[in-house]
């Protein structure tokens, strides 16, 4: 709608002209400048410029809704309500069926807890026919660190679903409705995402995994804090990518440790002086995730996977849908299983805390050694 | 003052510099046929431009002090029109009363914080809140919900208001023992009917959608309260010329403020938060910069403390600096659950 042509609106022939001839377009260009400056650059005067400004802008407005309206369309338009089940009894069951459509849900954690693991089962279940609870479609899997392992789908597939995989040609169905991308640099990340927009269409693509955001930016992040953030454009194109084509996209996270001059996550600069201290204290030996703080206000749903003390758990950190929850998890052969299926309610900002304990006694024993 | 800052287009003004009138109290005293002469244009222009001289003139003798100037208003009106118009409720007591009683209306209120703390909820359950009728204390408008983000949900919509009509109903219960009133039992549906949604996806719709906000407005009656989750969204993503941010920015602020008076509603901005580099460290702050932090009337910021979320009012010209504690469930923005009564003052 932004970029709507001027000369399909409607607006009188002479003020249309004048728009025309100052080489204003389409809605963008005019909304972009004061009515004052388009008085000086349209020359002309201030009631024809409100009343065009009035005009353009309640054509290129977005139609409205009611919420009662899009609750009915949500119900009647997309099976499963808008989920891909996860097949995590637990996790399905608080997310109102699995991870829904539309919208982003990020995957964050220590190297090795298990991200890449839970992204490529969710490939392989969206992949599925709709008779195994799949969604039946394509799945596009952007792996940015060279990790996705087709050997390893197919075994989490033999072993989840054997009946269906011992079929013949079954296998290399679906492992062939998965299309691996491996950019090497954000440039070349950059150009494969404006290709999918219109391929997300076409072929009946019923996810989008990026695996991860942060390896391409790991390298810009470190210096100063940067005044736009190198990752602006692409968050907000993966937004509106989910968002029309309606399917699930989902997202990994790294974890950096946090640097010792940063302030706790979780203190404003008003209420810095009694709680930052204690903060700081109890929060610098802790991880943080990798891409910062504008990056998780655009995801909509938050996973967080951590390990500690030999068991790995999955913190359900963000959601506007369900309270904080924890939930034991371990990987198994069949990808990532559940240990138990009611999560335990976590109150506080802990739930964003990232534990990563699970090696220290394997490489106590190494360093004892020496 | 100069005559630059007249409201007339670009040749007007270099016709009228260069017949001779530089300033504004050049053109008070010329009647509309010697300008019209002088300017060689016709007299309906020449009447155009000394209405915009008179405009700008009148603006500045306002401090003559004696003269009654229109649009204003005593303050002992203001002080009564306060009394008699409802706050929005945010169905958390501390939170309310930190407030001064809820949301005000003809008033723009920005609230802030961290990802995960409960803006969208509080959007929200404002939503369904200001539906509330007027018989159970509430003042009984629609709501505009302008979502940027995509993080709207309507399953939780629904949530947040069934729980809403239990409360009611309670409440129903109550008073029905003392009076026969109050038939009007609303529905979750009813509720759900009267958000009107708006999916903006660039900076130009929001702009685009809030002129014509005034006009929606005017064909919806009884809209309260206009909700924008989240102001920030599109202005943080992909803005290489930060000067022409800061115009929009500021444009758009004057644009929700005149709509916030001339329409009697709350305006509700929900921002984010950005780090910022001072003092040799990071600080936490709200995004879109120091400018825009004078846009708002009153200013929350939500974070955390402890395991509690608590609510900080930052900035308001009527509202002492104090926090207090609320929670989210899954009926909505509730009272804190350990502690109820405790407010700090800071």
């Amino acid at each position: 709608m932004a970029n709507k042509l001027l000369s399909e609106m409607g607006l009188p022939k002479s003020i249309a002209n004048v728009f025309t001839a100052r080489n204003l377009l389409t809605a963008r260009d005019v909304l972009s400048l004061t009515e004052f400056e388009l008085m000086e650059v349209l020359d002309v005067g201030l009631a024809e410029v409100k009343s065009a400004v009035a005009q353009v802008s309640e054509i290129a407005c977005p139609a409205y809704q009611t919420v009662s309206i899009l609750l009915e369309q949500q119900i009647k338009n997309e099976y499963y309500s808008g989920h891909l089940p996860t097949h995590l009894k637990g996790l399905d069951e608080v997310l109102c069926g699995g991870i829904p459509f539309g919208v982003l849900t990020e995957l964050v954690g220590p190297a090795g807890v298990g991200k890449t693991q839970f992204c490529m089962k969710l490939s392989l279940l969206a992949s599925l026919p709709a008779t195994f609870g799949g969604l039946d479609g394509r799945v596009i899997y952007i792996d940015v660190e060279s990790k996705f392992s087709s050997r390893r789908i197919i075994e989490i597939g033999v072993n989840s679903f054997p009946e269906l995989f011992r079929m013949e040609g079954m296998a290399q169905e679906m492992a062939g409705r998965i299309l691996v991308l491996q950019p090497a640099s954000l440039a070349e990340f950059t150009e494969s995402l404006q290709q999918l927009k219109v391929s997300l269409l076409q072929h009946e693509v019923k996810l989008l995994v990026i695996d991860s955001m942060t390896a391409l930016v790991s390298g810009e992040l470190e210096q100063g804090p940067p005044k736009q953030h190198p990752l602006g454009w692409h968050i907000s194109f993966i937004k509106s990518l989910a968002e029309f084509s309606r399917i699930p996209v989902v997202v990994t996270n790294q974890v950096r440790s946090q640097s010792r001059n940063e302030v706790s996550q979780y203190c404003f600069q008003a209420q810095s002086r009694d709680e930052t201290i204690e903060g700081s204290a109890t929060f610098d030996s802790h991880l943080v995730p990798a891409l910062g703080i504008h990056w998780a206000h655009a995801v909509t749903i938050r996973l967080v996977l951590e390990a500690n003390s030999g068991e790995r758990f999955m913190k359900l950190a963000k959601s506007p849908i369900s309270p904080p929850l924890v939930f034991p998890f371990n990987i198994t052969s069949c990808g990532i299983s559940l240990l138990s299926d009611t999560g335990v309610e976590m109150t506080g900002p802990q739930i964003n805390t990232i534990r990563n304990q699970g090696n220290s006694d394997i490489i106590n024993i190494h360093s004892t050694r020496f | 003052m100069e005559i630059c800052g007249l409201a007339v287009s670009a040749t007007q003004r270099g016709k009228l510099i260069s017949a001779g009138y530089t300033s504004l109290s050049s053109l008070s005293s010329v009647s509309p046929s010697d300008l019209a002469r002088d300017l060689q244009t016709s007299e309906s222009q020449a009447t155009e431009i000394l209405k915009a001289a008179s405009h700008c003139g009148r603006l500045d003798k306002s401090d003559g002090g004696h003269a009654i100037v229109a649009g204003a208003q005593t303050a002992w009106d203001m002080l009564h029109e306060e009394d008699l118009s409802r706050r929005i409720t945010t169905s958390c007591a501390d939170l309310d009363k930190i407030l001064g009683g809820g949301i005000a209306c003809k008033e723009v209120t920005e609230i802030g914080g961290v990802p995960g703390i409960g803006k969208t909820q509080l959007g929200i359950q404002l939503a369904v809140n200001v539906q509330i009728p007027v018989d159970f204390g509430g003042l009984g408008g629609k709501a505009i919900y302008i979502d940027t983000e995509g993080s709207f949900m309507a399953e939780r919509a629904l949530q947040i208001a069934e729980a809403r009509v239990e409360d009611m109903s309670e409440y129903h219960d109550f008073v029905r023992k003392n009076f026969q009133v109050c038939q009007v039992q609303m529905q979750p549906q009813d509720f759900l009917k009267n958000i009107f949604y708006f999916r903006v996806c660039s900076y130009t719709e929001q702009i685009a959608v809030i002129n014509y906000l005034e006009k929606f407005i005017s064909e919806h009656n009884d809209v309260k309260v206009v909700i924008i989750d989240s102001v920030t969204f599109h202005f943080r993503q992909d803005f290489e010329d930060m000067a022409l941010r800061t115009r929009l920015l500021s444009g758009m602020a004057l644009k929700l403020m005149k709509l916030a008076n001339k329409c009697r509603l709350a305006v509700v901005l929900l921002n984010q938060v950005t780090t910022k580099y001072s003092d040799g460290s990071f600080h936490l702050t709200l995004a879109l910069g120091d400018s825009w932090s004078h846009a708002c009337t009153n200013r929350v910021i939500l974070y955390w403390n402890g395991n509690e979320r608590y609510a900080y009012i930052d900035k308001s010209p009527s509202l002492r600096s104090t926090s207090a504690p609320y929670s989210v469930t899954g009926k909505g923005v509730r009272d804190s659950a350990s502690n109820s009564k405790r407010i700090k003052m800071m």
